[in-house]
């Protein structure tokens, strides 16, 4: 025992801090400069979903991936009050155990409608929704061909599973026929894609791409988290505008983003996908949603299926912000809209936090994106679109666009 | 046909040329990131071209089992087999 004790005593501790230290150092020195930081922003108070209080002054939020506004829409407010009333506050469970409650299957109705296929699956979160599919469909053996650009929640999904993880250019047709020629004959091959790519806010030529993965046999995954309710004839997404949705086999879908409010999920036709529930670690093994959270979902997605006029709207603030940021002298992720994003390239990260902590200055907040998770190792100011940002709103941000570009000395 | 070693290594070594920006001598002691500094932009980049070159796939499951020149290597000439 006293032998065990004076051994503890000479070994040195390995801190297993020590592999942040590059990252530690680099934010001291971004703060060192005197910058805010533009990873610590704190909401006040948040007066609807395009404007809140932040450090006492009122902001355009143009970074929250809000895209039709529906997170004070009163319908669904008084929909997940009502919920909170009926059934409580959480759930306390999984959905294969005491958590599923008639609201988890309303919602799940809510989207077999709205996407028009016969499953649905809903998860925690969209990150566990990639995750649980992911990992669970593609095994020892089988082969994933993903974007190479692809979310973070789709290479974890990768990286949990046991299959062979190959990666393809972004949005390179040829690249990612090359690998799926390569693979060899008998394997399992799933294809990953997002409809659209949430750093620049491209889309994907799915109809191609979609077209060359069924040639290989591949069963095919696209995640439209950036596309749901705008894109697409009835807002399913970049699939469906590009009428290629029918040999989509997972779509992977977000409530936190058109949605407005939490949670992930998965819709499919395939015939044994129910079987998932009992297999998918990532949708046993934890919570389900509370009732309140499943309430507003269903109301918001069952309003998103007649949202025409407020899409339109959306679409108009996205070519009219991106013509006036193009104007005005600033690269941009894509040379026309593509989506509700619209990515601001800064030439490097130092001057992208100056012109980030100039525009909140104006009383404007976007997203500050840096490597590595951006492609290329870009910066990137990344604005999303609201659908309840008014004409005038849009005409505001490209005059603190201006300004604060010749602030940070960017324009 | 099994291609040897050295025909592997000498065409795996002209593609590496483009991409080798500081000039350093390469043996198959060299680490990639260490030595070569490649960044995950360039490893994209360099592992397509020799999946091209031979026709094969390098997973990333595999790319992680490869730190140097030499583990490439052979894995190339295990890939082609």
């Amino acid at each position: 025992m006293t032998d065990m004790l004076s051994d503890n005593e000479t070994q040195g501790v390995t801190d297993l801090f020590s592999k942040f230290d590059p990252l530690i150092e680099m934010r001291r020195d971004l703060l060192s400069t005197g910058v805010t930081d533009p990873f610590g922003l704190v909401m006040e108070k948040v007066i609807s979903p395009t404007v809140a209080l932040c450090n006492g002054r009122e902001t355009i939020l143009l970074g929250t991936y809000n895209y039709m506004g529906m997170t004070f829409d009163p319908d669904v407010i008084a929909a997940g009050k009502q919920a909170l009333d009926d059934f409580g506050a959480g759930t306390t469970g999984s959905r294969v155990l005491n958590g599923t409650y008639a609201g988890h299957k309303a919602v799940e109705e809510a989207l077999c409608d709205f996407y028009d296929m016969k499953h649905a699956m809903v998860f925690s979160t969209g990150y566990q929704a990639n995750l649980g599919i992911i990992s669970t469909i593609a095994g020892k053996g089988d082969y994933i061909v993903l974007d190479i650009d692809s979310h973070a929640s789709i290479w974890d999904g990768c990286k949990m599973g046991d299959a062979e993880v190959v990666p393809f250019k972004h949005n390179d047709i040829e690249a990612m026929e090359k690998r799926l020629r390569r693979i060899p004959k008998g394997a399992g091959k799933l294809v990953v894609l997002e409809g659209v790519y949430s750093m620049l806010g491209d889309i994907a030529p799915l109809k191609e791409m979609i077209a060359v993965a069924k040639k290989y046999g591949a069963m095919v995954l696209v995640d439209e988290a950036h596309s749901m309710g705008f894109i697409g004839p009835n807002g399913r997404g970049v699939a469906e505008d590009q009428g290629c949705l029918d040999d989509v086999d997972f779509v992977i879908g977000t409530f936190s983003k058109s949605v407005g409010t939490v949670g992930g999920f998965c819709v499919s036709n395939h015939p044994k996908f129910e079987i998932m529930r009992l297999v998918c670690r990532p949708y046993v093994f934890t919570a389900s949603l509370p009732p309140s959270v499943v309430a507003t979902a269903t109301t918001s997605i069952r309003k998103l299926m007649t949202a025409a006029e407020k899409r339109a709207h959306l679409w108009e603030s996205s070519r009219t912000l991106h013509k006036g940021l193009t104007d005005a002298g600033f690269q941009l992720g894509t040379d026309e809209p593509q989506s509700a994003i619209i990515a601001v390239i800064m030439p490097d990260l130092e001057r992208g936090a100056m012109m980030w902590e100039a525009l909140l200055h104006e009383g404007l907040y976007v997203n500050l994106a840096r490597p590595p998770a951006t492609p290329a190792n870009m910066t990137l100011l990344r604005c999303s679109l609201c659908a309840e940002h008014s004409a005038e709103q849009v005409q505001q941000i490209i005059g603190m666009f201006t300004r604060a570009g010749k602030t940070a000395g960017i324009l | 046909m099994t291609m040897d070693r050295a025909e592997t290594s000498a065409r795996i070594a002209a593609l590496i040329e483009p991409f080798n920006k500081k000039g350093v001598a390469v043996t198959d002691a060299t680490r990639f990131t260490d030595d070569l500094e490649f960044d995950s932009l360039t490893v994209m980049d360099f592992v397509a071209a020799i999946e091209d070159e031979f026709d094969i796939i390098i997973s990333m499951n595999q790319q992680a089992e490869i730190e140097n020149y030499g583990q490439l290597v052979d894995a190339v000439v295990k890939l082609q087999g």
